[in-house]
């Protein structure tokens, strides 16, 4: 995308701490980790574990009671908190598209406050809602309300990426659509992602929306303490404690499945005449097994995108996958 | 400020003339508050229950603030010709789409959520209209009344024009009673509708349930 | 009919008057017609002045004065309990009692209507201004728009519908009572009325009567049109 010109920026917090007036405790403890440019992090925990609080000190929507937030290594609390914002895509679960504008006005509205010149502002939204897979000439004239949820949605991103910001906040983007909205979502947004690289902190509450959405995971727990950030394989294989081995489920051995394809398994070689419809070496091994299961044999073919037969899948291999030991940090893609 | 020092002596002067008059006045619009009150909150409440008619309920308002009170007494003067009851029906008239309107807001506004639950429970019609919807719907349907009464003791001045009596006979009779003493009256009906809004709003105060003393704080009246 | 009001009359022989207004019926269209531009079009270009004026003034005060309270929530309950304690005050009263400060003149009668019109026109407008959802004016700020930017571009045109319906109110009832200031002043079709209830010929103050109804209902729909042109976005059908 010749316009998705601005690169990501790295994004660090410094012991940044959030104590609301007349809270016990800090809503956000010492908040410090590292977010690399051009990456998703996850913020997962439960309610009240202080992730959308995580959130919002980096657009100045709460202010830091101590510590510090850098973006590419300048202050938030530096910058002036208007123009901050400018340069931050923020979406969040309501998405509070603004009702009485169309999508185009809805898109264009910050670069419309930067002064931007007319003609590139049409040019940017037109871009945008194609990226995001809204036709302008279709819905471009259109209001919220003659939207589904997940178009409300799809606008809110596009909205948020109007002035191509280096940073997108997006706090339980998906949670209000239904599930299989919800999943199209997520998948449209890695590949969004793909193209437009931006540093991302995204709120969830969602143990199998973090891991596939997820270059990182920060896990916090109540308090807002966080208590393991780390990438989602390694999550799952290792959890730091009791707190997020119980969080994470019991079936995170099942859970880690979903990360790994099955054409990087060592396949056994194919067999020449297969009684069974072959699976797709792009699929996951959490499903590879799904399909062990339902059709009652322990093997089963492979095939590439061609659909030539590159080898068989058995639930041994599926096993020593699984125990196989995850990657180290910084060794996930 | 010397108007006002008179008709302080003129109701000194004219005690019993005042009492007589006001008394008729709150006679005729208690007369038609009565009649309105009878014909409107039944309907708009049995509407506002059926959650139908809605369009019809609040047309009924907003074409009934459209109506002049002058001109509907002028114009039940050409039908029904000069008194009472003339101006009782104008009174009627003016006094029914608020009170028709806010029953109805009063009752439809009525969570459905709670309305089902109770279907639910086992009660009958009746009974979600008088243990549910009545007492939620009171604080709304109140904020009708209370416009209502005012309206009409507001309007019932201009029954003399029809002669109708009330504090408007001094009020438009400058000629017998001089500018001190439509001074007086209309300080008095100024004081009649400041007083009844009061004690209307008091009267609400204490029949609204305590759990929804929040909710209804005259949210349907400007509709 | 029309003969009668013409210039020849076809049957001459009938006289000067209809057979009607020699009955007095309860409206005679010749007379009507006849009268138009002496009596009714005057008063109702005057009764349109005076609403006009009431309004107008009432909605600059009104306005300024909810956004202010907007921004500054203790003002609410002060301007609105006075504002109401004004709208309680029977019309007429209210006319009478400003009489010995400003006289017989349309300024009293303008005060009085402008002071009707101000407790619909402050509710309406902070309730408009209020209506954004949470959700809304948390982007808003998210997205880096100032606190003037979100009033002009998101709160502003979002309260439009609420403060049309308090000008559609304050309108009709302004139209109401701008009658009763024909008690004060010569003016409105309230004049046609008062001088009609003199004699016992129902024509005049029916047909007056009759006009300010018109007049009423004509305003409403007139500001619902309006409504509907500057608000597109809450008739927009699902077209999904």
């Amino acid at each position: 995308m010749a316009n998705q010109g601005q690169s990501a920026a790295e994004i660090v917090f410094d012991r940044a701490t959030k104590v609301y007036r007349g809270a016990p405790a800090p809503a956000v403890d010492e908040l410090s980790m590292t977010v690399p440019a051009g990456e998703i992090c996850v913020l997962l925990g439960p309610s009240g574990s202080g992730k959308t609080t995580a959130l919002t000190m980096v657009n100045r929507l709460v202010e830091p009671t101590s510590g510090d937030i850098r973006i590419d290594g300048v202050s938030v609390a530096e910058q002036d908190a208007t123009g901050l914002r400018r340069r931050i895509g923020y979406v969040i679960q309501q998405i509070g598209l603004f009702p009485h504008m169309t999508i185009e006005e809805n898109v264009a509205t910050v670069p419309q406050v930067l002064g931007w010149k007319r003609d590139r502002i049409r040019d940017r939204v037109r871009e945008l809602l194609d990226l995001v897979g809204l036709p302008p000439r279709e819905y471009g004239g259109r209001y919220p309300a003659q939207l589904s949820g997940g178009q409300r949605q799809r606008v809110g991103i596009a909205r948020a990426l109007a002035a191509d910001p280096p940073v997108m906040l997006m706090d339980e983007p998906f949670g209000a659509l239904d599930p299989i909205t919800r999943e199209h979502m997520q998948d449209e947004f890695l590949r969004l992602h793909e193209q437009v690289r931006k540093t991302t902190l995204f709120v969830s509450h969602d143990m199998d929306e973090a891991v596939k959405m997820g270059d990182r995971i920060a896990i916090f727990r109540e308090g807002g303490h966080l208590v393991q950030y780390d990438a989602p394989e390694r999550i799952l294989t290792a959890p730091a404690d009791d707190f997020v081995a119980r969080f994470i489920g019991a079936d995170r051995g099942l859970k880690a499945l979903t990360l790994r394809r099955v054409g990087d398994l060592p396949l056994e070689p194919a067999d020449a005449t297969p009684d069974t419809a072959p699976l797709a070496a792009t699929e996951t091994l959490h499903t590879a097994l799904s399909a062990l299961m339902t059709s009652g044999t322990d093997r089963l073919p492979v095939a590439d995108g061609d659909g030539r037969l590159v080898g068989t899948v058995t639930l041994d291999l599926i096993r020593a996958e699984a125990g196989r030991p995850a990657p180290h940090e910084g060794e996930v893609a | 400020m010397n108007t006002f020092l008179d008709s302080f002596t003129f109701m000194g002067g004219h005690l019993g003339l005042l009492l007589g008059k006001a008394w008729s006045h709150l006679v005729l619009s208690a007369a038609a508050f009565v009649v309105a009150l009878v014909i409107a909150a039944p309907l708009g409440i049995w509407l506002g229950h059926r959650r139908r008619g809605g369009f019809i309920a609040i047309s009924v308002s907003n074409v009934g603030r459209a109506l002049p009170s002058l001109a509907l007494i002028a114009i039940f003067l050409g039908l029904l010709g000069i008194g009472f009851t003339n101006v009782l029906v104008a009174l009627v008239i003016m006094a029914v789409p608020p009170i028709l309107t806010n029953a109805y807001l009063a009752v439809e506004q009525v969570d459905p959520d709670l309305v089902r639950a109770a279907r639910g429970m086992g009660l009958t019609p009746w009974q979600i209209l008088f243990r549910i919807e009545l007492p939620l719907a009171l604080p709304v349907l109140f904020t009708g009344i209370r416009i209502a009464v005012v309206y009409v003791i507001s309007s019932a001045t201009l029954a003399a024009v029809a002669g109708g009596g009330g504090l408007g006979d001094i009020i438009l009779n400058q000629v017998a009673y001089g500018l001190s003493g439509v001074i007086a009256a209309a300080l008095w009906v100024a004081v009649l509708a400041l007083v009844a809004d009061a004690l209307l709003g008091m009267v609400r105060k204490l029949l609204t349930p305590r759990g929804v003393r929040h909710l209804g704080n005259d949210g349907a009246s400007s509709r | 009919m029309i003969a009668a009001a013409g210039p020849h009359p076809v049957i001459p022989d009938f006289g000067p008057v209809s057979r009607c207004v020699q009955d007095n019926g309860f409206f005679c269209t010749d007379w009507f017609t006849a009268n138009w531009d002496s009596v009714f079009w005057p008063a109702l270009v005057q009764h349109v002045r005076l609403t006009v004026m009431a309004v107008g003034i009432g909605f600059v005060l009104a306005f300024a004065a909810a956004l202010l309270a907007h921004f500054k929530g203790w003002l609410e309950r002060p301007v609105g309990g006075f504002t109401a304690f004004l709208y309680t005050i029977p019309p007429l009263a209210l006319f009478e009692l400003l009489v010995p400060g400003t006289g017989v003149s349309v300024l009293t009668v303008e005060i009085a209507l402008v002071a009707y019109t101000l407790m619909v026109l402050f509710k309406n407008t902070l309730t408009g201004l209020r209506e954004v959802p949470p959700d809304v004016r948390r982007v808003g700020e998210g997205m880096g728009l100032t606190r003037r930017q979100i009033l002009v571009r998101i709160e502003l045109p979002l309260a439009i519908p609420s403060i049309l319906s308090g000008l559609r109110i304050a309108t009709v009832t302004t139209i109401s009572t701008v009658e009763i200031a024909a008690f004060i002043i010569d003016q409105g079709l309230g004049s046609p009325i008062l001088q009609g209830l003199q004699s016992p010929f129902n024509t005049q103050f029916v047909a007056a009567g009759a006009l300010a109804v018109a007049l009423a209902l004509a305003a409403d729909g007139l500001i619902v049109l309006v409504g509907r042109l500057l608000t597109p976005w809450t008739h927009a059908r699902r077209a999904v």
